[in-house]
């Protein structure tokens, strides 16, 4: 039901557009009303990007300024902030986004791989134990991760794998973000048989199905599926602080959380500033891929 | 469909046609992998862990149930578990009614909706960075922009939100519902979902739009209201991140803002007592499991299903 609400959503704006004109046509009373629908909506969207845009601005004032100047007018650009914060850890920032960017790298490339591949099966195979696979693979989207934290965590230790990036990025080579299979399942089922048939009948077997036919055609899932990898890997901090301890290879989650530990009563310029730059990805990402993010969630509907 | 639909009609799709087994498992291995390994395996390994005396350097010592007595025992623990209740269930409702009114105020024909949905939908995926707690917990502090801003409309001596336990998870909840984006645009999907000549039919019935919304909105939305609700109360079930950071890794002040996930943490990574940690996981899934499976339960008197 809901693969249809997005779909619909994408693909019959004309139907939005009657709407508005029919509105439109009743008159002033409801120009009105609109009017200040659209005062209310720009209040509230101030409201929520304030504390956002306020830290962005922030971050280029003198430190003494964070305290006592809540205006969100740029007044000064200072970018020693920037200067500071970068080396205010045992290693320079760049350590940290170079550390976080590989770990969100394999985390992509692990969750296209396995999730592409489990989808097909479950949208386009049929064989033994499918129910009970598909039951397993949905209800793991449900679990709570911290049922399995401590014996991976067990586990990675036995195989010195603590303070490497393998626990971040093993499990989701082996697809237990079981939730974005789910998205290509849906996605999948949508793709017209015959294209398949046709295929199968020009003599490909299931290898040359899937990536000739069934893959290309799947890009839209797997460009949200990539989005989304990035953006909640990147947010990612439970499971860098529980396996990532020694300094260098730190996230920058964790060490922006050591940042704030480290400092007592001091640098919230600093702090600050490192925050913006760590927000910075994720803003890029959300520009670049709205459209895949919007299509993703109204498909699925997990933040 | 969503996988609560799918998980209904699992059990009563029939399969059909030839069977692909040896294609499936290929295709399937990494999965496979995954389930073993990583899901299942580890899951069977926390149970038996949750019944040990286990630090990571000794063996394991079975102790039986002690785990689970001493839990009902521990002060910290059922204050960790009450405020994770109070967080779950007063910030999931407000999240979702804002939701909920956000989307009816932008489905109706609404100018620049893409720009609103945008801007709404930014700190869904903001919220739970690192950098945004920090934003919070300065925002939120003695000095902070909060009181600042009521500084310049003549309110002065506020208390620090934060570093007061009356508040401080006040604070938290607010940011949750500040992510309201994610839910909105669920329920933006499903408005346009609902058929326009329910309603052209009811105006001409005489409702009003008070009516309408009631009779027609409400029930027509009642599936996508209930995966949102179950997908905000597991999440936020499992939230950590904000407590963490706000709280400076102590769930304080006078353990406030001690999440759930929290303490568990506190547990098994400072303490390194593994086994306590262990069952704390598991009491957590079985508290998760049961409420889920409430909200099902009672779905059938609340979810209306069009077919």
């Amino acid at each position: 039901m809901t693969t249809e609400t997005a779909t619909r959503a994408l693909t019959v704006p004309a139907n939005g557009r009657n709407r508005a004109q029919r509105d439109a046509s009743r008159g002033i009373k409801r120009s009105a009303w609109s009017i200040a629908k659209h005062v209310i909506m720009i209040a509230l969207a101030l409201l929520m990007l304030y504390p956002l845009l306020w830290m962005v601005v922030s971050s280029l004032r003198p430190n003494s300024e964070i305290f006592t100047n809540p205006s969100i007018i740029p007044d000064s650009f200072q970018v020693q902030n920037y200067a500071t914060g970068w080396n205010a850890l045992s290693d320079p920032f760049s350590l940290y986004l170079g550390n976080s960017i590989i770990i969100v790298i394999g985390a992509i490339l692990g969750n296209l791989f396995a999730c592409s591949l489990a989808a097909y099966a479950f949208a386009r195979l049929e064989f033994r134990f499918k129910r009970l696979a598909f039951t397993i693979m949905l209800l793991t989207i449900m679990l709570p991760f911290q049922v399995t934290l401590v014996p991976q965590y067990i586990m990675f230790s036995f195989v010195h794998m603590l303070n490497t990036f393998w626990p971040l990025i093993l499990p989701k080579v082996l697809g237990t973000d079981s939730f974005f299979i789910f998205l290509m399942v849906q996605f999948i089922r949508a793709i017209p048989r015959e294209l398949d048939e046709a295929a199968r009948i020009d003599g490909c077997g299931h290898p040359r199905i899937f990536f000739r036919v069934i893959l290309p055609l799947m890009t839209p899932a797997l460009a949200t599926t990539t989005i989304f990898t990035f953006i909640w890997m990147w947010n990612e901090f439970f499971g860098p602080i529980v396996y990532l301890t020694q300094p260098h290879t730190w996230t920058v989650q964790v060490a922006l959380g050591q940042f704030i530990d480290n400092q007592t009563g001091g640098d919230w310029g600093a702090l600050f500033a490192m925050s913006v730059v760590s927000l910075i990805p994720v803003f890029l990402a959300f520009l670049i891929g709205q459209r895949f993010l919007i299509r993703g969630i109204a498909t699925t509907g997990i933040k | 469909m969503s996988v609560f639909e799918e998980l209904r009609s699992v059990r009563s799709a029939k399969s059909q046609g030839k069977r692909d087994n040896k294609a499936a498992f290929f295709f399937l291995l990494p999965w496979l992998l995954g389930v073993v390994l990583i899901t299942a395996g580890p899951m069977l390994a926390s149970l038996w862990l949750s019944f040990t005396n286990y630090n990571l350097i000794q063996t394991p010592d079975f102790i039986g149930v002690q785990n689970y007595v001493r839990m009902f025992n521990d002060p910290r623990l059922l204050n960790s578990l009450r405020v994770t209740f109070e967080y779950v269930f007063v910030s999931v409702p407000i999240q979702l009614v804002v939701a909920l009114a956000a989307a009816l105020v932008l489905d109706k024909g609404m100018r620049a909706l893409p720009f609103y949905r945008s801007v709404f939908y930014l700190p869904s995926l903001l919220g739970s960075s690192v950098a945004v707690a920090i934003l919070w917990r300065q925002i939120f502090g003695q000095g902070g922009l909060v009181n600042q801003a009521l500084g310049l409309v003549g309110l002065h001596n506020l208390p620090g939100w934060i570093s007061d336990p009356q508040f401080a998870l006040g604070t938290i909840i607010l940011l949750n519902v500040w992510t309201f984006g994610a839910p909105m645009i669920i329920f933006l999907a499903g408005l346009r979902q609902i058929p326009d000549m329910y309603y052209e039919a009811a105006s001409i019935d005489g409702a009003g739009r008070w009516k309408r919304f009631l009779r027609i909105t409400l029930p027509m939305l009642s599936p996508i209201i209930f995966f949102n609700v179950i997908l905000q109360l597991i999440g936020a079930f499992q939230s950590f991140t904000q407590a963490f950071i706000v709280s400076g890794g102590t769930g304080g002040p006078s353990d406030s803002t001690m999440f759930y996930t929290l303490y568990l943490y506190q547990q098994g990574f400072n303490q390194f007592d593994m086994g306590y940690a262990s069952a704390m996981a598991w009491l957590l899934f079985i508290i998760i499991a049961i409420i889920t499976a409430v909200t099902f339960v009672t779905s059938k008197y609340w979810v209306f299903y069009d077919n």
